[in-house]
């Protein structure tokens, strides 16, 4: 085969499949969010804009991205240089880190649930322990900041593997030169991390970020599962659009807000960690 | 083409053959009911394997269900033959998309019923398929708590909150479950039991004085409710594990509890307010997409269905109770006759003041409920002023009610054109 062509033909299938099965739905989405039996309006943008509940799930959706992103940034890059600086037993620490990675959201939801709950682990433990006298409701609307945390930390069990995996990856791309060198000039290993591994790093933070900002914009199940009714968020408001009100146009209309919201942050992200052209390695 | 791929080419034409030639002599019961393992398998081996057809009975979430018969509506055709839902489920379809079924011959004992059943045409669109209501169900630990002179049969709101007061205080945690979590069947409550007893009406009266009290009534109750109620979806657990002593539910929602530990537990009608004992029915159909495969296997189904044996036999398996007159015999599970005894008390009782399901709202029955469940959330969970709130949610329940045109139900007055928000 010509292979001038080759690489097309190797990328039609892909191409041909997500033309089929993400951008024609995706245009059928928008179409629907943009048009009711009267015709093109905006409508299905006013009605879920203008539902009390929107602003509290969108703050939610926000304030839970901004407490969990950065966290699992952190956590990640201090997992992943730990990871890298071992000499045995490296794969199978990394095997057991990404394990949260295989266990679905729902699943994650449910297992911390396990936990909070009246009846769960951490109640048994504290009255166990003699700290309380009979099980406390840690889950409660009472308590909008045990939920809160308990959401959070069920995020950053679960989610945080997969920018471990991608940062992993990075930092075995750094030629090791740099570092013999910063060494010989008596770099301090703060120094060797912020003024070597954090610059060179940048692309694969960029990735990571990208990727987890967005998952954090469809936190869907472990809310479910944690927080019921009592911690909307955006994820969750379309779907009691879609399938308790049976209102496919407004549930649409949420969905290009959460995927306008999502196109807003990756543009900073990747504005923000550009790596300058001719800089990489 | 050598041997192998013929050899392989003949057998697959073989399997695909195959699975047509089973798939078609299949009746594929869809449905909304009978959802939890045991009843779906229950379903399949004590009430479907007496039809004459293979039926392959398949109970899912309410949205799967939408969702894939919608697919086969549009695609003018489809592998689903009989529907099995909620009268709510149907009055959210397009009538146009049912066959109309009274040629069958086949109805409900009750008028009421089989009317809903037309959803709002001339002609049966959906036969009655089973019964069930809601009710109360106490732990036998909390009968001592019960108010002086209160008979468990009759209770009164006020009643019921010196109750669950008198538990709170007694065990020093608040005992009463309520189904206020995101599967749980609040909005019901507000709907056929609150207002009807506080205001004798739900559409008409939504933002009434009389509202406001019942509001009031509610968050007295509530103070004496676990908390953890915003999780709770089905009663029976919170019954079983000791999280809740007196609770409100569906009467299948409750069955659990009775089958497994009948001594434990007694079943009550709901409490009757200023206006009479308000209570609701819930109602499941039966009905035929337009795009059934096989029409006769679907008819014969669907009168097969009602048969009072195969009720009997659904009774058991699904605890909804039957549509048609049927002959009780005695070895009944203790969920049914628990259920069952409370239910005729409630309904026999002289302060009945029966609700029906909402009717003629269409696809805005989910909005509809939206309107109770958010005013609770406010008005309960946030604590904001009743007055307000409830001044609020009339607008939205207004609009939807204009929207869809829906006559008022009782026990609200009728009305002519849509039901007003007074």
């Amino acid at each position: 085969m010509n292979p001038r062509i080759l690489p097309y033909v190797l990328i039609l299938p892909v191409t041909v499949f997500l033309c089929m099965f993400f951008l024609y739905p995706f245009v059928l989405v928008a179409q629907q969010a943009f048009s009711t039996e009267t015709g093109f309006s905006l409508d299905n943008f006013r009605e879920v804009v203008d539902y009390w509940r929107f602003p509290i799930s969108l703050q939610n959706t926000l304030l839970l991205a901004a407490a969990v992103v950065p966290f699992q940034v952190g956590l990640a890059l201090l997992m992943a240089t730990m990871v890298n600086r071992m000499k045995r037993g490296r794969d199978m620490i990394l095997y057991i880190w990404t394990i949260p990675l295989g266990i679905s959201d729902l699943a994650a939801g449910i297992i911390w649930l396990a936990i909070f709950d009246q009846s769960g682990f951490l109640n048994s433990m504290m009255n166990g322990l003699g700290v309380i006298d009979q099980p406390v409701n840690l889950l409660s609307y009472q308590n909008p900041g045990m939920v809160f945390l308990a959401i959070a930390l069920a995020e950053i069990w679960r989610a945080t593997a997969i920018m471990l995996v991608i940062l992993v990856a990075g930092i075995g791309l750094i030629p090791k030169e740099y570092y013999e060198a910063a060494e010989v000039f008596g770099a301090s290993p703060w120094k060797r991390f912020s003024r070597i591994t954090l610059p060179l790093l940048r692309p694969s933070l960029q990735t990571a970020l990208v990727l987890r900002v967005i998952l954090a914009f469809e936190i869907f199940a472990v809310v479910a599962a944690l927080g019921g009714t009592l911690f909307p968020v955006l994820m969750g408001e379309t779907y009691a659009y879609q399938f308790d009100l049976r209102n496919g146009g407004a549930a649409a209309a949420m969905a290009l807000i959460i995927l306008a919201i999502s196109i807003g942050f990756t543009l900073i992200i990747l504005r923000a960690l550009r790596v300058p052209k001719g800089a990489s390695i | 083409m050598t041997l192998h791929s013929k050899l392989f080419g003949a057998a697959s034409g073989l399997v695909v053959a195959c699975t047509a030639f089973a798939a078609q002599a299949d009746v594929l019961f869809w449905s909304t009911q009978a959802k939890p393992v045991e009843e779906a398998q229950a379903m399949r081996d004590q009430v479907l394997a007496g039809f004459a057809d293979v039926v392959d009975y398949q109970p899912n979430d309410g949205g799967p269900w939408i969702t894939r018969l919608e697919a086969e509506l549009q695609a003018g055709e489809g592998s689903i033959g009989v529907l099995g839902a909620l009268h709510g489920d149907f009055s959210a379809m397009n009538p146009d998309d049912l066959m109309d079924l009274d040629e069958l011959g086949v109805s409900a004992a009750s008028d009421t019923f089989n009317s809903l059943g037309m959803l709002g045409t001339d002609s049966v669109q959906y036969v009655p398929w089973m019964q069930a209501s809601y009710i109360m169900a106490a732990n036998v630990e909390a009968l001592p708590y019960l108010p002086e002179g209160a008979d468990i049969n009759a209770l009164s709101y006020d009643e019921l909150i010196a109750w669950t007061a008198n538990v709170h205080e007694a065990q020093g945690r608040p005992l009463f479950g309520f189904p206020a979590g995101p599967n749980g069947l609040a909005h019901r409550f507000f709907q056929g039991y609150l207002y009807p007893s506080y205001t004798d009406g739900v559409v008409r009266t939504f933002a009434s004085d009389e509202a406001v009290g019942a509001w009031e009534a509610f968050r007295e109750l509530w103070s004496h409710t676990n908390p953890a109620s915003t999780n709770f979806n089905i009663l029976q657990e919170q019954l079983l594990s000791g999280d809740a002593w007196i609770v409100f539910d569906h009467t299948s929602r409750l069955a659990q509890a009775f089958n497994d530990r009948p001594e434990d537990f007694v079943a009550f009608p709901a409490p009757a307010g200023p206006t009479g004992r308000g209570f609701m029915p819930v109602l499941a159909g039966v009905a035929i997409p337009r795009t059934a495969p096989d029409m006769e296997a679907a008819q014969a189904l669907i009168a097969y269905m009602l048969e009072p044996e195969t009720q009997l036999a659904t009774l058991r398996a699904t605890n909804f109770f039957p549509v048609v007159d049927v002959e009780f015999p005695d070895d009944l599970p203790p969920s049914v006759r628990a259920a069952g005894a409370a239910v005729a008390t409630m309904s026999a009782s002289p302060d009945a003041n029966p609700g029906l399901l909402p009717a003629g709202l269409g696809a805005r029955g989910g909005d509809f409920n939206r309107v109770f469940v958010d005013a609770f959330h406010r008005i309960v969970l946030a604590n904001q002023d009743i007055r307000t709130v409830l001044d609020d949610q009339a607008e939205t329940l207004a609009a939807i009610m204009e929207d869809t045109g829906a006559p008022c139900w009782a026990p609200d007055a009728p009305s002519e054109g849509a039901c007003p928000v007074e």
